[in-house]
C-alpha cells in the first residue's frame, strides 16, 4: 500500500510536523533520539493518536485522516509491533495470534489453525500454549512480530522493536525480521533510534530531530553523507560545516581542513574517527591537516579507544587498545591529531 | 547487630503504641462476640425457621445487589477512567455521593423517589399497579444504592492502574472499543473488578440504615440478618449474639473464599 502522510501534532512545547512517504512494498526507516516525534508518527498512522493538522492518505486516495476525517484504528488494514511486544497476558501465545483473526470474524478452531502456521513461521512451534511471561524476549517479541502479521495488514507499523532486546537476541531477532520484512508484500515504517537497525532493515530512512525530517534518503546516503551532528555521530562521523576554495575547507568553527577533492561554497566536511592519527610530537614528514589538541574523555569500546579532542578543530580519534597504551595517554594529555586529505569526505550542505 | 536489627524491623513508639491500641480496639469486639457466645444453646438458635430466612434472604439480596452494581458500575468506572467525555468529575462526585450519605437518608431518598408518591414510584404504581417500597425488591434497591460506589471506585482504580497500551494494541488488530473492553480491558481487571465485588457485597450485606428505611423490617420479605439482629438484641440479647455470629462467620468465610480465588491473583500478579 502506498502511504502519504503529512504528519502534525502539537505536544506541549514541541510542534511535530513530518512528511513521509511509503510506496507500495518498500521499507521506511524513521530514525531520531528519543523525544523527537517518531512514536507520535506511528501512533497517528496507526489510528491511535488524533492529528492536529496535515492528513494521512492511502492507495492516492483513501484518506485515513485529515481535518473531517478520522478512521478508527480498527478499520485499518494494518498491523503493529510495540517496543515492550504488549502480549496480552490472559492469553496464550496461540490466542494472542489469532486475536487479529478473531476480532475480523474468524472462528476460532480456523484462527487458532492460522496462529498455529505463524509461529512456525517465526520459530515458536510448539510454544502456543505458554502465557507471555514465560517466554524471553526475544520469542514474546516474534510472538508480536506474527500476531501483527496474522491478518495479511497491508502497512506494517515497528515501533523499536528491537531495542527492549539485549545485544545477542537483538542480532538475531534482527537477522530474522529483516527476512520476515522481504517476505511481506504490503509497506512497513520502522521507528528507531538505532542506526544499525535502519540500515539492516529499510529501504529508505528518514531523520527526524525535535519533530522535524533533517535528512531522508537511502540508508547508505544517509551514512556516507550525515547533515547533522545526531546523524553523524549515530554513523560515526565527525561533521565540519565550513566552506570550500578548491582543496581547502575553511571550517565554521574556525581553522581549516584540507579535502582529497576539490569543492566549493558551503559544504560539510565528515571524517571517520578510525582515520584520525594521535601523536606525542608534532608528526615529521607534511601531512597538511596536523593540529595540536588536548585529550578531553577516552571511552574503551571492543579493541579500540575512542578518544574525544578538544582543540581548535573538534574531533573524535579510533585508535587501537595497544597504541593508546604505547602512547601512555591518558585524559588531559596534549596530543597531535593528524589525518590524510584522501581521507576527509566533502559534499554540499 | 542489635542496633542494625532493631533499625531494620523496628517500630518507633510513637506509631506503635497507637497501633496495637487500634489494632486491639478492631479485634476485642470480635473476641467478646465469640467469648460471650452461648455456644451450648447456639444450635437450637440456629434451628430457628426466621433465622434461616433471614440468612436466606440476606445472602439472595447482597448477591442480587452485588450483581446489580456490576452490570450498572463497570460501565460507571469505565466512563470515568477512560472516556474522554467532559464533566467526568462531577460524575465521580455524583456516583461517589452513597459512601459518605448516611444510609438512613438514602433510604429516606429512595422513598421519596420509588415510593407510592414518589416521582418515579407513582407512575409504576399507577399505570402498573406496582408498589416497590416494604417489597424484596426495595431491600436490593437500598442496598446496591449504598454498595455500588464501592464497586465503582475499586474498578475506576484498577482500570486506571491497568495499561491502556495494550487496549491500544487491540485496536491496531482491529477490536473496536467494545470487543477491546470485552476482551482485553476486563479480563486485565478482573482481580481488581472481583475485589470490588467483595467489598460490594460485604457492604450490601450489612446494610441497616436504608434497608429498615426503604423496605421496613417485615419477617421473610425484608428482614434481612443486621435487622434480625438490631430487632432480637432487644428481647433476646442470646440471641442477638447467635445470629451475629452467623454473620461473622459468613462473611470472613466469603472474604477468605474469594482471596484464594482472586484476591491473592491481584498481589502476585
Amino acid at each position: 500500500m502506498t502511504l502519504a502522510a503529512q504528519v502534525v501534532v502539537r505536544r506541549g512545547p514541541l510542534t511535530v510536523d513530518l512528511a513521509v512517504r511509503v510506496a507500495d512494498g518498500e521499507v521506511l526507516a524513521v530514525l531520531g533520539p528519543n523525544g523527537a516525534g517518531k512514536s507520535t508518527l506511528l501512533r497517528v498512522l496507526a489510528g491511535l493518536l488524533p492529528l492536529d493538522g496535515g492528513r494521512v492518505v492511502v492507495d492516492g486516495d483513501t484518506v485515513w485522516d485529515d481535518d473531517r476525517v478520522h478512521v478508527p484504528a480498527h478499520r485499518r488494514s494494518l498491523g503493529m509491533v510495540f517496543q515492550d511486544h504488549l502480549l496480552f497476558p490472559h492469553l496464550s501465545i496461540t490466542d494472542n495470534v489469532a486475536f487479529g483473526l478473531r476480532t475480523r470474524g474468524v472462528r476460532r478452531p480456523a484462527a487458532r489453525g492460522t496462529a498455529q502456521g505463524w509461529l512456525e513461521r517465526v520459530g515458536l512451534a510448539g510454544l502456543g500454549d505458554r502465557r507471555p511471561g514465560e517466554l524471553s524476549g526475544g520469542q514474546a517479541q516474534r510472538a508480536a512480530l506474527a500476531r501483527a502479521l496474522v491478518g495479511d495488514p497491508r502497512l506494517l507499523l515497528l515501533d523499536e522493536p528491537l531495542s527492549a532486546l539485549d545485544a545477542r537476541t537483538r542480532l538475531t531477532v534482527r537477522a530474522e525480521l529483516r527476512r520476515h520484512l522481504a517476505d511481506f508484500a504490503g509497506s512497513a515504517v520502522l521507528v528507531s533510534h538505532d542506526p544499525v537497525d535502519a540500515m539492516a532493515l529499510a529501504d529508505r530512512v528518514v531523520v527526524v530531530e525535535d519533530g522535524a525530517v533533517v535528512q531522508a534518503g537511502t540508508p547508505a546516503e544517509v551514512a556516507r553523507r550525515p547533515r547533522t551532528d545526531y546523524v553523524a555521530r549515530l554513523v560515526g562521523l565527525v561533521l565540519l560545516p565550513g566552506t570550500a576554495a578548491g582543496t581547502t575547507v575553511a571550517l565554521d568553527g574556525g581553522g581549516a581542513v584540507s579535502v582529497g577533492e576539490p569543492a566549493s561554497g558551503p559544504v560539510f566536511a565528515a571524517i571517520r574517527p578510525a582515520s584520525v592519527s594521535l601523536y606525542l610530537q608534532r608528526p615529521a614528514g607534511s601531512p597538511r591537516n596536523v593540529w595540536p589538541a588536548r585529550l578531553v574523555a577516552a571511552t574503551p569500546h571492543g579493541s579500540e579507544v575512542r578518544c574525544d579532542l578538544a582543540g581548535e578543530v573538534p574531533l573524535t580519534a579510533d585508535v587501537t587498545a595497544t597504541s593508546f597504551a604505547e602512547l601512555g595517554l591518558a585524559p588531559g594529555a596534549d596530543v597531535w591529531a593528524s589525518v590524510k586529505a584522501a581521507d576527509v569526505t566533502v559534499y554540499t550542505r | 547487630m542489635r542496633a542494625i536489627r532493631r533499625r531494620d524491623g523496628g517500630v518507633p513508639l510513637p506509631l506503635l503504641v497507637p497501633a496495637v491500641l487500634g489494632t486491639a480496639f478492631l479485634v476485642l469486639p470480635l473476641v467478646g462476640l465469640v467469648v460471650r457466645a452461648p455456644w451450648s444453646g447456639i444450635a437450637p438458635q440456629l434451628a430457628r425457621p426466621e433465622v434461616g430466612s433471614a440468612l436466606r434472604l440476606s445472602l439472595l439480596s447482597a448477591t442480587a445487589a452485588t450483581a446489580a452494581s456490576l452490570l450498572l458500575g463497570v460501565p460507571i468506572a469505565w466512563v470515568l477512567a477512560r472516556s474522554r467525555i467532559r464533566g467526568r468529575s462531577v460524575l465521580r462526585a455524583l456516583v461517589t455521593v452513597p459512601l459518605v450519605l448516611p444510609p438512613v437518608v438514602g433510604g429516606v431518598a429512595l422513598f421519596l423517589v420509588l415510593g407510592r408518591q414518589g416521582i418515579l414510584g407513582r407512575p409504576l404504581f399507577e399505570q402498573l399497579g406496582v408498589t416497590i417500597p416494604f417489597t424484596t425488591a426495595a431491600v436490593v434497591i437500598a442496598e446496591t444504592f449504598v454498595a455500588m460506589p464501592f464497586l465503582v471506585i475499586s474498578v475506576e482504580g484498577a482500570l486506571r492502574a491497568a495499561d491502556a497500551r495494550f487496549e491500544d494494541a487491540a485496536a491496531t488488530l482491529g477490536a473496536d472499543r467494545w470487543t477491546t473492553f470485552r476482551r482485553v480491558t476486563l479480563p486485565l481487571v478482573a482481580p481488581g473488578v472481583a475485589a470490588g465485588a467483595v467489598l460490594c457485597w460485604a457492604r450490601a450485606l450489612g446494610e441497616f440504615g436504608a434497608t429498615i428505611t426503604f423496605a421496613g423490617n417485615f419477617p421473610g420479605t425484608t428482614q434481612t440478618m443486621p435487622l434480625a439482629v438490631y430487632l432480637a438484641l432487644q428481647r433476646d440479647p442470646e440471641a442477638a449474639i447467635v445470629l451475629s455470629l452467623v454473620l461473622l462467620a459468613v462473611s470472613l468465610g466469603t472474604l477468605l473464599l474469594l482471596r484464594d480465588r482472586w484476591l491473592g491473583r491481584s498481589t502476585a500478579g
